[in-house]
């Protein structure tokens, strides 16, 4: 690591300063990122600015809506009774990120700020039309992701909570890459009031993105034979050691069935 | 008697430092004084070092010292421990290995610059202010880039980058042997390349003492006296007794830590520069680039059969990667390890293997458990697998067919090795009988109403370990002898300290030596230590590696007793009056025969040492023993491992199910940490198998360089195993001992991608090279419904 500057603010105004004053300023969730990156000199904040003492670590279900702090570990969303009976499928998806430490430290604003094209979280947020909150302003989801490690989010600009809407069913399949245990794919489709949304993380090279053609067929028919013979596009997925970009289409079609006979 | 003896799974008396943190690793030691070195290191394959500028870095706050290469030209190379002759008698080609490197740099991680500080952040901080002009060259990575027609030369003076081009066995008699032959079963193989990754990575602190004048090493090493050596006389010209090395605890080596690496050197000889001790402490980016890798072999084997399934011989063709530098014993491990170990299990009458060592600009490859050993087994169990197929016999009855029987040791093999102990039919039925092969059709059926594709292998091998016969290795090119020592100090009160050259990082050494010590000489096992890895405190000792600590070490251990007891005896002898040969001695007592006389262990000892009632014209007082043992051959383990795994057909998964052993391991003294090793040897051999591969880019940069893209196994990789024992006694050591160390990786990998060959058997899979990755399964099943489409 470089030597830095470390500040704790206990106001989310303070830490918009902080972010704000300086464009080397950075902030610091769990660190699960963004303390790897500093010790390979990757990185060379002035001052890191850690979010913890914000009180942005809670889970709210109210007004047919759950909300997420954005300081929330993915072990406490994984835990919560409230996700459990709002969104099962979410709480799945938190107590699959990673390992048990990992769970611990890493949180739902640090996955969503890092965009990591194989994260887990970036799929069923954009699957089921969460809006993201900062300290500016609320972003549509849709608005949000802008392609790996890329998102609508201003320089210094604080997630402070990601709202869920409440969805009929829903449901999340994960392939695992072999060496890390992120998504290489990763499918969430939920069955909302607004339709069927499904989103793809891990495989593709612009990071999480909708499959429009699953969404038609399962909105026709939510069944996993409805996407029989539904191709995703091979010219639109990553390739490396770990997969062909073919392999990571097909794998795209297998989780998305075993998502889809999952849901509930 | 002895509680705690031979046979006695006693609990590790090391694990309760280890597990409650209180371990003494090199990065927990500090000396006062103390700096940090940083290694600046090549972030391109291969590349001409126009200029190293340090001028700006010298600058830097906290900078002790900066080298270089052009420091280093007064000292040796870093030196290779084996010699291998090329078929036409000419010695491989040995280029210099510098400390830091010198005009050129040979793969990612090459050493450039040691930046000593006063702390590691100082110290990365100037390394990043040192400019580097490197004008980048042309690499090779892979086996086959390295032997195209005018590939670029690693090193100038090896032509083709070929190290060398060796060869055993008889030619003659193979080509006669493939004359006659009723079918020959030809298959290409890829011995994947693996990262050894132990738990601790390496570190290293020098450390000189003006006053004295000697020099001290504080290493992560397998073997102290080897590096004290390799590094004193080769590199250094340091005499060994101004040259101390210390291995304290060591968390892992699988072989990485048998080596003699740069850093060492760099750092003795610059703590004697800056006249203050310098430490360093790999991290995990590091040990990737820096840490020997493992295998790397492309071979292709061909076995003639007749008509019946009897193998009448077998012809091998070998390309080994060397990396860029020969690293201590890489050239004995795609030779001597493994091409004499082609006859297996099997009595197949003629073998010729060749075998051509080449230089990559990769990290150099050295042994990893098993060394060469895995290579040969995984080669000749799956040309087995491919022959019974071919020849349409059951995969159980081939092997039969083939087996040297148990009436037939002494065995002499056509390449070189003679196995003096085994029963394989013994371990095979145990094998077969407890992984429930006759029930497997039933699995089979489960398995397919589910859609999954079930899969089982077999794989019987032996292997050669407790190395070495000194002379044997030194005719085949060893640079070193490879006995073991011992010295036992039997203290005035009848407790013992054991000084071994063994040493132990992870296998328990000092467990089970203690209780090999407790059997022979009666003491309670919380009575005796043992001492290892320090040459200022035990006398000398070739290390630890090639499964050799007990069959070796321990055999010294035996004669060291031996002399204590023959010396308990005539003390015994003159404090009871008796002759010589009336005392016998058992269970700790020395008695008269036929009477009732006796005394204790700890009554001679004390006599020993206070000698008023003593033998003083004939017998020294005191009670300490030293003894040399070098083996008179090597120790062959064998056995059977048996796989079963279950294949996704929709992802290409493979799920291990289950593992089934049964091993020969000779004598066993601790059944615990026996079934622990043959375990952990396993998960590797699984590693090896379905996960684990170092992937370098046509560029020579390493792919699978850190965690996120190198799979390690995890404990949910692993399935349960299953450790059974059937057991012939080495009959040329005094343990009758053979050794485990290895069995598990060696066994193993075979035995998987068999079952996995196996589970596909529907799909037209001839052979799956490791790892069997989901991906690859997968492109393999997907590649064959089209041809089911066209027919
Ligand atoms: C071993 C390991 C395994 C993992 N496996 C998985 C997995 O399987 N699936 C998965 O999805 N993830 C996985 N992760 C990622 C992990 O779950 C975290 O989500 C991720 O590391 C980032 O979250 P964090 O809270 O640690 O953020 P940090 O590392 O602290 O921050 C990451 C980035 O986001 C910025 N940031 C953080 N919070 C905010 C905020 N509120 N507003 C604006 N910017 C912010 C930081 O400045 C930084 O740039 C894994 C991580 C590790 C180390």
């Amino acid at each position: 690591m470089y030597d830095f500057t470390y500040a704790k603010p206990a106001s989310l105004a303070d830490a918009a300063k902080a972010l704000g004053a300086d464009a080397e300023a950075k902030a610091l969730a769990g660190g699960m990122t963004f303390i790897p990156v500093l010790k390979q000199r990757l990185n060379k904040p002035s001052t890191v600015v850690d979010l913890s003492a914000l009180g942005l670590n809670y889970i709210k279900l109210e007004g047919g809506k759950l909300m997420i702090g954005a300081m929330t570990p993915h072990g406490s969303v994984a835990a919560s009774a409230d996700v459990k009976k709002a969104i099962p499928a979410l709480a799945e998806l938190a107590g699959n990120i990673g390992d048990r430490q990992v769970r611990y430290r890493g949180t739902i604003g640090g996955s969503l700020a890092n965009n990591d094209p194989s994260a887990c979280y970036p799929s069923a947020v954009l699957a089921l039309g969460a809006t993201i909150k900062t300290n500016e302003r609320s972003i549509a989801t849709d608005d949000y992701f802008q392609g790996m490690f890329t998102t609508a989010l201003n320089p210094g600009e604080i997630i402070t909570e990601v709202q869920f809407p409440i969805p009929e069913k829903a449901a999340y399949a994960k392939f695992a890459n072999p060496a890390s245990r992120y998504a290489m794919v990763g499918v969430f489709v939920a069955k909302t009031a607004g339709g069927v949304r499904v989103a793809v993380t891990g495989a593709g090279q612009n990071g999480v993105f909708r499959h429009a053609a699953f969404e038609a067929a399962l909105a026709k028919s939510f069944t996993p034979d409805a996407l029989n013979g539904i191709a995703t596009p091979v010219g639109d997925m990553n390739a490396d050691i770990h997969g062909s970009a073919a392999y990571r289409a097909h794998l795209v079609g297998v989780m998305a069935k075993r998502a889809v006979a999952a849901a509930k | 008697m002895v509680v705690d003896g031979i046979g006695a799974s006693v609990k590790r008396k090391e694990d309760l430092r280890f597990l409650s943190g209180r371990g003494n690793y090199v990065d927990d030691m500090n000396r006062p004084g103390q700096t940090f070195a940083h290694f600046l290191r090549s972030d391109v394959p291969h590349g001409k070092l126009n200029k190293v500028d340090i001028s700006a870095a010298l600058k830097m706050p906290g900078v002790v010292a900066i080298f270089t290469g052009d420091d280093f030209t007064g000292v040796g190379g870093i030196p290779c421990g084996w010699q291998i002759h090329s078929k036409d008698g000419t010695p491989m080609v040995e280029p210099r290995h510098p400390v830091l490197a010198a005009g050129k740099v040979r793969h990612v991680g090459d050493p450039i610059a040691m930046v000593v500080a006063e702390t590691k952040q100082q110290a990365k901080d100037a390394a990043e202010a040192i400019i580097l002009d490197i004008e980048t060259l042309p690499a090779v990575a892979g086996l086959t880039a390295a032997l195209a027609a005018g590939a670029p030369l690693v090193h100038d003076e090896a032509a083709g980058n070929i190290c060398f081009d060796w060869h055993i066995g008889d030619k003659a008699a193979v080509e006669a042997g493939f004359a006659k032959a009723h079918k020959i079963v030809r298959l290409d193989l890829v011995n994947n390349r693996l990262v050894p990754n132990a738990m601790e990575p390496r570190a290293a602190i020098g450390d000189y003492d003006v006053s004295s004048g000697e020099y001290t090493l504080y290493t992560t090493s397998q073997n102290p006296h080897v590096i004290r050596l390799l590094m004193g006389a080769f590199v250094l010209s340091i005499p060994e007794h101004k040259l101390r090395v210390v291995a304290p605890d060591v968390g892992g080596g699988f072989g990485s830590k048998i080596f003699h690496y740069a850093e060492e050197a760099a750092l003795t000889w610059a703590a004697g520069k800056v006249k203050r001790p310098i430490k360093w402490t790999a991290d995990r980016t590091e040990a990737f680039i820096t840490d020997a890798h493992g295998r790397d072999h492309i071979s292709t084997a061909e076995l003639a059969l007749d008509a019946e399934g009897h193998f009448l011989a077998l012809k091998v063709n070998t390309q080994a990667n060397m990396g860029a530098y020969l690293s201590t014993f890489a050239p004995s491990v795609p030779t001597y390890l493994s091409a004499t170990l082609l006859a297996g299990v099997y009595k197949t009458p003629a073998i010729y293997a060749e075998v051509k060592a080449v230089f990559t600009n990769t990290v150099p490859v050295d042994a990893y458990r098993g060394a060469g050993r895995p290579e040969a087994t995984f080669l000749l169990e799956r040309i087995v697998d491919v022959a019974a197929r071919e020849m349409n016999m059951d995969r159980v009855e081939i092997r039969k067919k083939n087996f040297i029987p148990k009436e037939a040791f002494p065995y002499q093999t056509p390449i070189a090795l003679q196995y003096d102990s085994g029963d394989y039919m013994a371990t095979f039925d145990g094998c077969l009988k407890a992984a429930d092969y006759a029930g497997f059709e039933a699995r089979r059926k489960a398995s397919a109403a589910k859609g999954k594709l079930r899969g089982i292998g077999i794989s019987t091998y032996v292997e050669a370990c407790g190395i070495a016969p000194s002379a044997v290795a030194g005719a085949l090119g060893a640079r070193a002898g490879l006995y073991e020592v011992a010295n036992i100090r039997v203290h005035p009160t009848g407790s013992v300290t054991v000084f071994t050259g063994a040493h132990s990082h992870g296998q328990g050494h000092e467990t089970t030596f203690a209780q090999l010590v407790s059997e022979q000489l009666g003491v309670a096992h919380d009575m005796i230590d043992i001492v290892h890895g320090d040459t200022g405190k035990v006398p000398f000792g070739m290390g630890t590696y090639g499964s050799r600590s007990l069959s070796v070490g321990g055999s010294a251990m035996v004669k060291a007793m031996d002399k204590i007891i023959d010396k308990g005896k005539k003390i015994a002898a003159h404090l009871m009056e008796a002759d010589v040969h009336d005392i016998e001695f058992k269970d700790g007592k020395f008695s008269v025969v036929g009477t009732d006389k006796a005394k204790t262990f700890g009554e001679i000892a004390l006599t020993a040492y206070v000698p008023h009632n003593y033998p003083i014209e004939e017998l020294e007082p005191g009670l300490e023993e030293t003894a040399f043992y070098d083996p008179k051959n090597f120790t062959y383990p064998g056995g059977c491992h048996i796989a079963e795994v279950e294949i996704d057909p929709d992802t290409g998964t493979v799920s291990m199910i289950s593992f089934t052993a049964v091993d020969d391991i000779g004598r066993v003294i601790n059944p615990m940490i026996v079934e622990g090793q043959v375990q952990g040897g396993i998960a590797q051999g699984i590693g090896q198998a379905l996960l684990e591969h170092a992937i370098y880019d046509e560029s020579g940069q390493l792919l699978s360089g850190s965690m996120m893209d190198y799979t390690m196994p995890r404990a949910d990789d692993i399935p349960n195993i299953s450790v059974g024992m059937e057991v012939t006694l080495c009959t040329h050591n005094p343990l009758g001992s053979k050794g485990v160390g290895e069995v598990g990786a060696i066994g193993s990998p075979p035995a998987v991608i068999n079952a996995v060959v196996d589970a596909l058997r529907d799909y037209g899979v001839r052979h799956v090279d490791m790892p069997a990755t989901p991906a690859k399964i997968w492109a393999l099943i997907d590649a064959y419904h089209p041809k089911m489409a066209a027919e």
